[in-house]
This record gives structure tokens, sequence and C-alpha cells, in this order.
């Protein structure tokens, strides 16, 4: 299937490798062409220069065709209005932001939105491995 | 009233001292901490520095007895996101966005901000208001019922010159409201007569603008 990947930091360039891998049509946007180094050398998919919240620079990726949009730049704000023009203007059928802040993505998950918050999700994964030494008396003695 | 402005650049600061001079109560919010303190020693205790966007910082500000929350910022995608949680978590009544790229005004609408400002498409509305061979110029949209405003100038090679209104087939949703004829401004009924010269204003739907320039001008 054809994806769209807004940003292309160290997740971003990762989903589209992994993504082009496994035999899909990938095209990923960054503001910042050096960030396109990150992808493998033998990257298949397409590289845009620009802004996904611009709907000309989301169309020359190819958004018209997509079945998946991905957002994950640094910006809260950018991912989350970029992801409302692929589901609300060109109607991208799967869409998945990433909002770091935990209040901005319970807000959006309540509008609809797909979303993923590394803050909640890492900080459960760390506390429950604190959580999980503790219970299995992992502790120093001098403490107990 | 209560207004909370977000964005202290220069439209946020006129903004927020106009406000101010016409005995509104105004809130700004600003990013940067250097520019909030030569703020409030301008402005008084009216400014707090903070991420408008954060849930935190606009409950700080009192968002939930807020009247109208003004989104100025330089960047689209903040405005947007401000407007959204203003309305959404604190059911501000009234959000009104700076839009920067004038193609996001209409995204922003159908994103639920009540009032879009763009810098952009309101100096280009006055630009073609002021060049004189404008044939058919759009004077002002009417955001609620999605109507225009507009105004077409009638030429002898119009197709509706020296025609009456009552012959003329106007698209749906469209009407003549006014003919201004030199210094004379006639009501128009249907034996009103188009005559070249003549300013036709017109209210319609902003689907059949297009529709309403090609029956008047070409």
């Amino acid at each position: 299937m054809k994806v769209v990947i807004m940003g292309c930091g160290r997740v971003g360039s990762r989903i589209a490798s992994v993504l082009d891998h496994n035999g899909h049509d990938v095209t990923v946007i960054d503001t910042d062409n050096r960030a396109f180094r990150r992808l493998p050398g033998d990257f298949r998919g397409g590289t845009v220069i620009g802004t996904g919240i611009d709907e000309d620079v989301l169309r020359s990726a190819g958004i018209e065709e997509a079945s998946a949009f991905i957002a994950v730049t640094n910006g809260d704000n950018r991912n989350i209005m970029a992801s409302q023009v692929a589901r609300n203007i060109f109607e991208v059928p799967e869409v998945v932001c990433r909002i770091y802040d935990p209040v901005r993505e319970d807000t959006y998950r309540r509008l609809g939105l797909t979303t993923v918050c590394p803050t909640t999700t890492i900080s459960a994964l760390v506390l429950d491995h604190v959580i999980h030494a503790e219970e299995s008396g992992l502790t120093r003695r001098s403490e107990v | 009233m209560y207004v909370i402005v977000v964005g202290g650049g220069k439209v946020g600061y006129y903004l927020t001292k106009t406000l101010l001079a016409e005995g509104f109560e105004v809130l700004l919010i600003e990013r940067n901490p250097e520019k909030v303190e030569s703020f409030i020693e301008r402005f008084g205790a009216v400014v707090i520095s903070g991420d408008g966007a954060e849930a935190a910082t606009l409950a700080a500000a009192g968002a939930a007895r807020a009247d109208i929350v003004i989104a100025v910022t330089g960047e689209d995608e903040d405005n947007l996101v401000i407007c959204q949680m203003a309305k959404t978590k604190f059911h501000v009544g009234r959000t009104i966005a700076r839009v920067n790229n004038p193609k996001n005004e209409q995204l922003f609408r159908m994103l639920g901000i009540d009032v879009t400002v763009s810098q952009t498409n309101y100096i280009l509305h006055l630009i073609e208001q002021s060049i004189p061979e404008q044939s058919f110029v759009h004077l002002l949209s009417l955001r609620h019922e999605d109507l225009a405003i507009v105004d077409a100038k009638i030429h002898t090679s119009s197709p509706v010159a020296h025609r009456s209104i009552g012959e003329i087939t106007l698209p749906p949703n469209c009407i003549i409201a006014a003919v201004s004829r030199g210094p004379q401004l006639i009501v128009p009924t249907a034996t009103t007569e188009l005559m070249p010269g003549d300013d036709v204003i017109a209210i319609a739907h902003r689907d059949r603008e297009d529709d309403l320039r090609r029956l008047l001008i070409t």
C-alpha cells in the first residue's frame, strides 16, 4: 500500500525503512533535506522537501492515493494539523499522529484521531520495570 | 468580556494594547519570557509566559471563563491547536485564528474555528477592489451563511447588458441586491434594465460565485 510519512527523524526514517523493506510504496516528507540521510542506502521510496501542513506538499507526496498517513515530526501542533488535513481534506483511511503532550494527546484522541503519546508510553514502560523490580524483591538490603 | 490573546508578535501586541484601551479585560500569553517582562512593564500584570497550546497554560490564564480566545502567533499549526484546545477543553464560546497561509482559511473553519483572519487575503481583496478594470469583485464574505457579497461591472460586451433583470435566469442561491448607476442607487425590480457601466451588487452562495461571474461578465 501507499504510505506517506511526515518527519524523517529517528522514528520516521525507521518506519519508512521497515515499510519499504516489506514492499510498501513509501514517501517521506521533511523540511530539511539533510534528514533524508537517515534513510538506508537501499531505500526505494520517495522523498519530498516541505512541510506536511501544506496541502500542495502533501499532494506532491501522493497523499491522494495513500492508504495511510503518519505524522512524526518533533512538533505536536504540526503533527496534529497535518493529520487533520490528511483525514478531513484527503480522507486518508488510516492516519496516525504522534503527540508528546499527554493532555493534547487525550484531547485529540477524543476528537477521533489515532494518536501515539511517547511520554505516557515510555513512562509506563519504565515504571513497569521499576515497580516489577520492587515486587520481585530486587531492592538493596540497606533500604529494606 | 474576557479576551485571551495568544502570541505577542506585532499583531498580538497591538491587539492587546487596543483591546485594553477599549476597556476589555485582556490577558496576553507569550512564549518568550523576556518579551513577557517588557510587556508587563508596558501593560501591567496582564501578560503571562507559556505555551498557549498547552492546557496548563490555558488553565492558568483562566480560559474556562474566557469569552474569546484569539490566536495570532506566526505559525498556523499553533493557532489551530490553541483554538481547538480552547474550544474542546475549556468550552470557549468564540475562537479567532490568524491564518498565515490563505489556503488554510477553509480548513480552519471546517475544523471548528469560529473566525479566521488572513492578512494575505485581506490585502488581496483590497488590491482587487482598487483595480478599476476589475469586473467582478468579491466585497465581503458572510461566513455563517457561506455567502459573499460581490460587485460586478457590466460592460457593453456583457451578455446581460440592455436586458431587464426579469429576463435573466440567475444561478440558484444568488440575488441581485442593488444596482449602482453613477450617483444613483437603484433598488432592482424585474423591469430594471442593466446598462453598461452599472455596478451590480449581488449576494451569492460561495459555490455559485463563478456561475454568477460567467452570467454577468462573459
